[in-house]
């Protein structure tokens, strides 16, 4: 692979004719302007494709029936158990804990980490490897005010004003507060955050921030936290123990309705476990893996929705699920990054986005989803566009500006991950611009949980990407580090706060879901959908027309 | 190559399913050893599931960084031994694959908070086996990541931990290097603790951030927040736009705004 071809080159030139005067204003401070608050509303209506009727329906059984979701969600929110035609035996659990962590990235880990600090015996039960997760995959920053001219007040403020609004002012409080609790406990557990030499956190702005409390280290940010999080629960083989390759299949209740448990399988023996907790935590991501309207996505492999479902089957409400974020700078190419996500840090440090004429478009740092309806009208409405071979739309981020502005190495040293990814095929990102369009990134809805990250079933927490409310209808850079880890760690405490009050001789059925394979006969759904999905399917149909099974 | 002026289009909704380009090439490769046609340009990983295979171990994040497939792969005809990440590396024609999905590795437990030794001690205590590095320099030829891995041992070895820490930085664990290391050393398990303890030890703490934990534990901004939480939503907007942005140049840690109330 030899880089970009001819035309692109001669496209590129558009880009660099512009850069001397963009670079020099911004020297100077001055930044295109931001939309408006009217002209955000107006954008996002007609160009974010969450505001669209076609590909959304209303979900017709279960706690939030009649509400509108993507057709992806909706289906499986309608689906049947995959133990609905199985014999399975529940008298004889194979384990018995006093928590069951159901989904092993950060806020699952967190989970861990803080009930085993509270003496509690804790189950991991993970669909692939323990840290396999979007927690891995989140390079630019976790948010954090612990700098003097900054305070959990403003974090407020931004998060809310980001979230237009509809956030839950409990989940915001309760997150912006105990962010710099989690910064420095990261800190004790050895993370190497980025810092001066006296120790000083190095801070950045994301997009939407009133101050620079982006905390990172180096472009992994997210590895760097799994990795160390994970290292810490595999110390603690006492209180810890990790399931990998089993994942939950359903959850479990007695007869209140209460959750007491979880069905888990094997996905390499095909054998089912029965699993008694005390308390349970659905940590097991998002939906990106569902491909909503057909986008391509960020996320890793395993983020099909799972635990949306277990839980809703349960009888726990959503909330915002039909709200879906759009990174606004995915790669439109070369064809094998295709969705692959470039850093909100690369426009932190000062890279902006040009159309096919090399001009700036839209303030760099405006909240996700008014940039990502940025750069879909500047392609489809305004045809500023540029086409890739394979029919894709996008627009240039001039990432060689950070080199200009910062010095000479400033990519190669704050950006390495993405500096080979692309150098690998033959472009250099300190000296060639990138071509982007937005990618399905993330989940903003969820579950509904309160402050203690208890969901609306007795026994069941519910934290990170799976659920909703503290990010309202869009999220911010930086803080869905923050928030899988601050509401893990208190899913984790208030998990053994409920695990002291209760026996853990709870009954175990499979009585909700009887109930709830009713409902869909009684709504008219005649063949529904077997879910959770567990993995998504890739096969291409020229091999899937001939599988025998 | 056909990149057009002002063409109106359509996204394409195909998921993650890759569009080869039109005419693409097709070229064989062989799947551990199974010789299977596929178009060019496709990574191992898209490359293995356009054949039929569905992925359990193996795959992970599908961008580079979870270590999952770690892959090792020859050309025919060609002794030479290489390594990539499947989902990173382009198939080519005659490559032979084999992913490595789990490698059992040694890794000693440790409690960070009461260690006795300093930090070169326990790692000796802990990976006695790094000080017997034979130097063949195999790991570095295997790292898909493109760390020079004999190096950070070497640093190791020498105590200067920071030094290790930071030149193992972008490992990505998938456990490559120690599957080919003939002093049977875990090298991305031993540099998993010398970061830890260089993040915890060598790097000095953040003052300013103790400072921050100690005033929310005062309850202060629990209070600020229960009164933003009782605002309205054209009080909390007018809030929101009134608030002053931090220039992107300040100086850190002397910056600050005009409302100093809040802080």
């Amino acid at each position: 692979m030899s880089g970009y071809g001819e035309e692109f080159q001669k496209l590129i030139e558009a880009v660099e004719a512009s850069r001397p005067a963009r670079v020099e204003m911004a020297k100077r401070g001055e930044a295109f302007p931001a939309l408006t608050m009217t002209q955000r509303e107006e954008w996002l209506g007609k160009y974010h494709p969450d505001y669209k009727d076609e590909g959304r329906r209303a979900v017709k059984v279960g706690p939030n029936e009649g509400q509108v979701f993507p057709e992806e969600v909706s289906e499986l929110l309608e689906s049947k158990s995959i133990l609905s035609d199985l014999k399975i035996d529940l008298s004889k659990p194979d384990y018995e804990t006093d928590l069951l962590v159901i989904g092993a990235g950060g806020a699952g880990t967190a989970a861990a980490l803080a009930a085993s600090d509270q003496g509690l015996k804790v189950l991991v039960s993970t669909k692939l490897r323990h840290g396999d997760s979007n927690t891995v995959m989140a390079e630019g920053g976790i948010q954090g005010a612990d700098q003097e001219g900054d305070s959990p007040y403003f974090h407020y403020l931004d998060v809310i004003g980001g979230g237009h609004f509809t956030n839950d002012p409990a989940l915001v409080g309760a997150m912006t507060n105990d962010a710099p609790i989690i910064i420095d406990w990261l800190e004790r557990m050895g993370m190497m955050f980025d810092k001066f030499p006296d120790g000083r956190m190095k801070v950045r702005h994301g997009g939407g921030t009133s101050r620079k409390r982006m905390h990172s280290a180096g472009d992994m940010t997210g590895a760097e936290i799994m990795r160390v999080v994970r290292d810490e629960a595999r110390n603690r083989t006492d209180t810890i123990d990790i399931l990998e390759f089993s994942p939950a299949v359903e959850l479990l209740t007695d007869d209140n309705g209460d959750v007491t448990g979880a069905v888990l399988y094997n996905l390499e023996t095909k054998e089912y476990y029965v699993v008694r907790a005390k308390s349970v935590l659905i940590s097991s991501g998002g939906f990106g893996r569902l491909h909503i309207q057909g986008f391509p996505t960020t996320n890793h492999y395993g983020a099909t929705a799972d635990g949306i479902i277990m839980a809703y089957r349960a009888g726990a409400a959503l909330q915002d699920l039909d709200s879906t974020q759009y990174h606004p700078t995915g790669v439109v190419y070369p064809e094998q990054n295709v969705g692959l996500l470039i850093t909100e840090k690369v426009r932190g440090l000062g890279a902006q986005l040009v159309n096919i004429d090399g001009e700036q478009f839209c303030f760099p740092l405006e909240p996700r989803d008014v940039e990502s309806a940025c750069v879909i009208r500047e392609c489809l409405d305004i045809e500023k566009g540029i086409v890739t071979p394979t029919g894709r739309p996008g627009v240039w981020l001039d990432s060689p500006m950070i080199d200009i502005l910062h010095g000479e190495g400033t990519v190669r040293k704050e950006l390495p991950a993405k500096y080979i990814q692309f150098k690998r095929y033959g472009i250099d990102i300190s000296k060639q611009p990138m071509l982007i369009y937005p990618t399905l990134h993330y989940q903003n809805g969820g579950i509904k949980i309160g402050a203690d990250a208890a969901t609306s079933v007795p026994g069941l927490f519910g934290a990170g990407e799976v659920a909703g409310g503290v990010h309202g209808r869009n999220r911010l850079m930086g803080n869905s580090l923050l928030d899988v880890l601050v509401f893990g760690r208190r899913a984790g405490l208030a998990a053994a706060e409920h695990a002291g009050k209760t026996k853990g001789d709870g009954k175990l059925t499979l009585g909700h879901v009887t109930e709830f394979e009713k409902s869909l006969k009684d709504a008219g759904i005649k063949k529904p959908t077997v879910g959770p999905i567990i993995l998504p399917d890739y096969t291409p149909d020229h091999v899937k027309s001939r599988q025998w099974c | 190559m056909a990149a057009k002026k002002k063409t109106k289009v359509v996204p394409l909704s195909v998921g993650d399913k890759t569009i080869p380009p039109e005419g693409a090439k097709m070229i064989p490769i062989y799947v551990m050893g199974k010789r299977y046609i596929i178009p060019e340009t496709l990574t191992l990983m898209k490359a293995i599931e356009y054949v039929g295979y569905k992925y359990t171990r193996g795959c992970g994040c599908r961008g580079g960084i979870c270590g999952a497939c770690g892959t090792f792969y020859r050309f025919e005809g060609d002794y030479k031994l290489r390594t990539g990440l499947a989902c990173q590396t382009v198939a080519e024609e005659n490559m032979i694959i084999a992913q490595l999905p789990f490698f059992p590795s040694n890794r000693p437990n440790y409690d960070l908070e009461n260690q006795k030794g300093t930090p070169h001690e326990e790692l000796r205590a802990l990976y006695p086996e790094v000080f017997k590095c034979v130097g063949c320099g195999t790991c570095t030829r295997t790292c898909p990541m493109d760390i020079d891995v004999m190096d950070y041992v070497a640093l190791m070895k020498r105590g200067d931990l920071r030094g290790a820490a930071q030149k193992s930085f972008d490992c990505v664990m998938c456990g490559l290097c120690a599957s080919r290391c003939p002093a049977q050393i875990s090298q991305f398990t031993a540099a998993m603790y010398v970061r830890r303890v260089t993040g915890k030890k060598i790097f000095p703490k953040a003052e300013h951030l103790t400072n921050r934990v100690e005033e929310i534990n005062t309850g202060k901004y629990a209070k600020m927040h229960k009164e933003l939480a009782e605002k309205g939503k054209e009080e909390l907007k007018e809030l929101y736009v009134k608030r002053e942005r931090e220039p992107d140049m300040s100086e850190q840690g002397k910056w600050l705004p005009e409302d100093k109330e809040n802080l």
